[in-house]
């Protein structure tokens, strides 16, 4: 199968490979895929006081398509509020990349991962809230 | 004529600009000694080998005589008992529903193997389709076809049952001639898809009690397009033909024969044939060299299917936490294949690999390096080298590295399943 110069590109140079403190209040982690259909995704987003995601940053287990889908929303999430991050499709980064219909499901396990890391921040911010 | 080994394997020079063919499972070059073999049959000495009445036609049925006295010869047969085809999925195809097709007033029971390559597998579907009863038998965890549990599949309904002498993702070699003794006994035609062995391990279908062979031109450095079905004549196994025509092939494959591609895949036999042990150990030392390799630097790699039942030029190796396809991506500058779904159409992984009872996770991981007669040393250190690399980067970005090394259980989490 022939890759997008995109694809190929976030391959060989992913944006963002690595990890923040999952135990930080200021930082949503998402885990989604599984080993078993061969790929699993982690994004991790962290939010500013002002509900900016001001920083991001992946691991992913997959195909080339995987990980350079998450490496495109590393880049895309940042600087956008949660709203703003919540709203990004599949569609959108399939097209961006130009996957073929067979790794479709590389993008809407991207979008599954930022849904993931938001709704983990905010279950822990609101915990933080209820403390408080 | 030129005597069988006098003139001296060659090497082939990779073109610049392309990866390291690490793939002889799936197809290998023409040997360049096959092509010129080859050459004359195409130009000046182009007659039909069936034209009985002019010296053209005489020189060609002369060249795929001895064609077929050269594929006979390396599996121990009689030329009579040679019948060209158009490759190994013609042969199963023939070999499959030839005999069923015959004999299905008497018999109507057919027992094979799950990790049979797709067109043994598929031509079964269509058999049972047409009302014939399959039985597919499992194989142990290193690949290898449980003998009691064979016995007890063949019955007395049972016509032919189809094994494969060596697997063409895993390599490993199933034990050939205890399932022909076995055949025998129990009074079933037993034919075996000799794609990847032929060649590779010494092969004798009296010794083996083996009614049916399967042989491919492409995997044994001839042509593409062309291979043979080895048919016994003593005691006999008669076949419904799937191409009728003019009768040729004894009646069982009409067709004009391409004397060039007969001559290639015969010329491929006879140079396989006088190779074989000395490009066997070749092979194996390589092999050894690029697992211990590889073993040597990357913690948690497997070998999938047993490796000393195994053809040499074969390892299939699952690089744990790894995804198979994402890696063929890092090792661009080598030729391999994948058993992960990302590879296939399908999205399964490996049905071989899966067959071993391996988890669909580490079948995602594989990766299958197959090694040939134009493999170098210096191949197989750029190979180690670029593979290790690969690992460790995709490992420095895989989550389940992370997991692995923070010492998570991964089978303990929840994962949804997509």
């Amino acid at each position: 199968m022939a890759y997008s110069d995109k694809v190929i590109d976030h391959y060989e140079h992913p944006r963002n490979v690595g990890a923040l403190d999952k135990d930080d209040g200021a930082v949503g982690t998402g885990l989604v895929g599984a080993p078993a259909c061969g790929d699993v995704m982690k994004l991790q987003i962290k939010v500013s006081a002002e509900g900016i995601i001001e920083d991001a940053k992946f691991k992913t287990f997959g195909c080339g398509s995987a990980i350079a889908s998450s490496s495109l929303v590393t880049e895309w999430v940042k600087g956008k509020t949660l709203d703003e991050a919540a709203a990004i499709k599949n569609t959108d980064i399939a097209q961006e990349l130009a996957l073929p219909p067979v790794k479709i499901h590389c993008s809407v396990l991207a979008e599954d991962a930022i849904k993931a890391a938001i709704a983990d921040y905010k279950k822990k911010s609101g915990k933080d809230e209820a403390a408080e | 004529m030129t005597a069988i080994g006098a003139k001296p394997c060659p090497t082939l020079a990779r073109r610049p600009g392309t990866p390291v063919y690490l793939d002889y499972q799936a197809t290998t070059p023409c040997d360049p000694r096959v092509v010129e073999a080859m050459l004359p049959w195409f130009t000046e000495k182009f007659g039909n080998p069936h034209s009985r009445n002019h010296a053209y036609g005489w020189e060609a049925e002369e060249a795929v005589e001895k064609a077929r006295e050269q594929v006979a010869a390396i599996i121990g047969a009689d030329a009579k008992e040679v019948i060209f085809t158009s490759g190994a999925t013609e042969s199963n195809n023939l070999a499959l529903k030839g005999v069923a097709h015959f004999y299905k007033d008497k018999r109507n029971h057919i027992v094979t193997v799950v990790t049979e390559h797709k067109c043994v597998l598929d031509t079964c579907r269509h058999l049972e389709q047409e009302g014939f009863t399959v039985t597919y038998l499992p194989v142990k965890s290193d690949g290898l076809v449980d003998l009691a549990e064979l016995e007890a599949a063949i019955t007395d309904q049972t016509v032919i049952v189809s094994v494969m002498a060596v697997n063409n993702e895993i390599g490993v070699i199933q034990p050939i001639a205890e399932i022909g003794a076995l055949c025998r006994k129990k009074g079933a035609f037993f034919h075996t898809d000799c794609a990847q062995a032929v060649g590779k391990i010494p092969l004798d279908v009296n010794a083996m009690n083996i009614d049916l062979m399967s042989i491919s031109g492409h995997k044994i450095y001839g042509p593409k397009g062309v291979g043979a079905l080895y048919v016994r004549r003593r005691p006999r196994v008669r076949l419904v033909p799937l191409i009728t025509g003019g009768g040729q092939e004894r009646g069982m494959r009409s067709g004009t024969l391409s004397t060039p591609l007969c001559v290639g895949i015969g010329e491929a036999c006879a140079l396989a044939q006088a190779e074989m042990a000395s490009e066997a150990e070749r092979l194996k030392s390589l092999r050894d060299r690029l697992l211990g390799g590889l073993k040597q630097r990357l913690p948690e790699i497997y070998v999938n299917g047993d490796l000393d039942h195994r053809v040499p030029g074969n390892l299939n190796i699952s690089f744990a936490f790894v995804e198979g396809e994402g890696l063929m991506m890092g090792v661009k500058e080598l030729a391999v294949s994948s058993g992960s779904a990302c590879t296939s159409a399908s999205l399964e992984p490996s049905y071989v690999l899966r067959a071993l009872g391996l988890d669909a996770e580490m079948a995602h991981t594989s990766l299958r390096f197959g090694l040939g007669r134009f493999t170098t040393e210096e191949d197989i250190t750029f190979a180690i080298d670029h593979i290790v690399e690969a690992v460790e980067h995709l490992r420095s970005m895989s989550p389940l590295w992370d997991m692995h090394l923070e010492g998570v259980d991964i089978k303990s989490i929840q994962w949804a399943e997509h």
